[in-house]
């Protein structure tokens, strides 16, 4: 038989291993950051069409992250969508003229907002709006566009050649 | 004819009185008045026993299988020239699936059968009536520990399970196999959600532990008393909580997909 304490001092370590490995899970493998949403001021940004932006993307600034998309809403009268952006309070001064775009990560990645700063002397606090906004560039419509132009292009140039031969 | 049928209603009725003897044995055993001051060193006998003492075979088994994953996962991603993603591909189906249902299976077979066994002899060699005729109850000194200890063991051998997993295949896809060590952390961290995909993997391994430990103190409690009847009870106990692992693995991941 097993001493009580032994017992016991064995089921502590699993118990602390356990928790380690937990932390570790979330920390290190499922790169949670906090728990709680950091420090910061929340601003809106109006878009046509956010293609598959997901709660939580990433707000870069330069490549850099600075906070995340708290908040994703359509707009009953203008069937726009309106984004909430996270910015952490340790960036401050973006001037409130800069513009936003949705921007993809890679051929197929996931999208993610980039804040291209002006030169305004004003700057974005707690509850501004950003108007210049440009959408996600969705892959489907790229590619119908150019479809749709070399059809055009080609139906040119077929005329432009039954024509020189007719002459 | 007539035969076959009361035989299948004989069955039938069976099955239900075993339901129903195995959901009374539950319920004596749990609902009760806490005692923490009795209840709690045997609660601690039982999770150094069933868990303790399994972590040999779970650190063994998870460290190979985090490698061969990754070894089987870096051989196909390598075709399409993905082997960046090896990271999400080890973390996601470890964390998700690998981890609970291995973890669950080994323990029926590490700890259930010893706990199905350890409750058949106790019952051959009567040790559970004289504890009886001391007006001892058996379903608290005996039955309650083993089930709380499977079932605080389980979720913590789990989380160490997937903690060595991804270590393994860390070991073979970085220092092996040669991809790119920060690629590997954070795709892992980009495309696995801790609510989601480590905390489904935990419920999901609260439940095993719950269910391992119910059906093996089962089996054990109501075993024939003789030698062949506690090997029956161990071999049953084995299999019914494998067969039942993978059910309600099933109908678990249908669930969490599917949004409850």
């Amino acid at each position: 038989m097993l001493s009580q304490r032994f017992v016991e001092t064995c089921v502590g370590l699993f118990l602390i291993a356990a928790i380690a490995a937990l932390l570790v899970l979330a920390f290190k493998v499922s790169g949670l950051t906090s728990f709680f949403t950091r420090e910061g001021y929340n601003v809106t940004a109006q878009f046509d069409d956010i293609g598959q932006l997901k709660l939580r993307a990433a707000i870069k600034i330069g490549g850099v992250r600075v906070g995340e998309v708290s908040d994703i809403r359509l707009d009953p009268t203008s069937y726009r969508a309106v984004v909430t952006l996270h910015i952490n309070s340790d960036v401050k001064d973006i001037p409130d003229d800069s513009s936003v775009a949705i921007l993809t990560a890679g051929l197929l990645g996931d999208n993610y907002i980039e804040i291209t700063p002006m030169y305004s002397s004003t700057f974005l606090k707690d509850g501004s709006q950003i108007n210049d906004t440009k959408s996600a560039m969705i892959l489907e419509k790229l590619i119908g566009q150019f479809m749709f132009k070399l059809g055009n292009d080609s139906n040119a140039s077929n005329k432009a050649t039954t024509k020189e031969t007719t002459k | 004819m007539l035969n076959q049928v009361s035989m299948l209603g004989r069955f039938g009725i069976e099955l239900v009185r075993d339901y129903g003897k195995a959901g009374l044995l539950l319920y004596q055993a749990i609902v009760r008045v806490p005692n923490f001051r009795k209840g709690f060193p045997l609660v601690l006998q039982r999770v150094y026993s069933e868990g303790v003492l399994s972590l040999t075979i779970i650190i063994v088994s998870s460290l190979f299988i985090g490698m061969v994953v990754a070894l089987q996962g870096y051989n196909t991603l390598a075709k399409f020239g993905a082997s960046s993603a090896l990271g999400p591909l080890v973390a996601l189906s470890v964390v998700r699936e690998l981890g609970p249902v291995v973890t669950a299976l080994l323990f029926a077979g590490r700890a259930g059968s010893a706990m199905a066994a350890e409750i058949g002899l106790m019952k051959a060699t009567e040790q559970l009536s004289s504890m009886e005729m001391m007006a001892v109850n058996p379903l608290q000194r005996v039955i309650a520990p083993r089930l709380w200890g499977g079932f605080i063991s389980m979720p913590l051998l789990t989380l160490i399970f997937n903690i060595t997993a991804v270590y393994g295949a860390y070991l073979v896809g970085v220092k092996w196999l040669g991809v790119d060590a920060g690629a590997f952390w954070s795709n892992m961290q980009a495309s696995v959600d801790f609510r989601t995909d480590i905390m489904n993997g935990i419920y999901k391994s609260v439940v095993f532990g719950f269910v391992v430990s119910w059906i093996s103190v089962y089996q054990g409690y109501f075993a024939t008393p003789t030698s062949a009847g506690i090997a029956n009870a161990t071999t049953r106990a084995v299999v019914y909580s494998s067969l039942a692992i993978l059910g309600l693995d099933f109908v678990l991941t249908a669930m969490m997909i599917g949004g409850w």
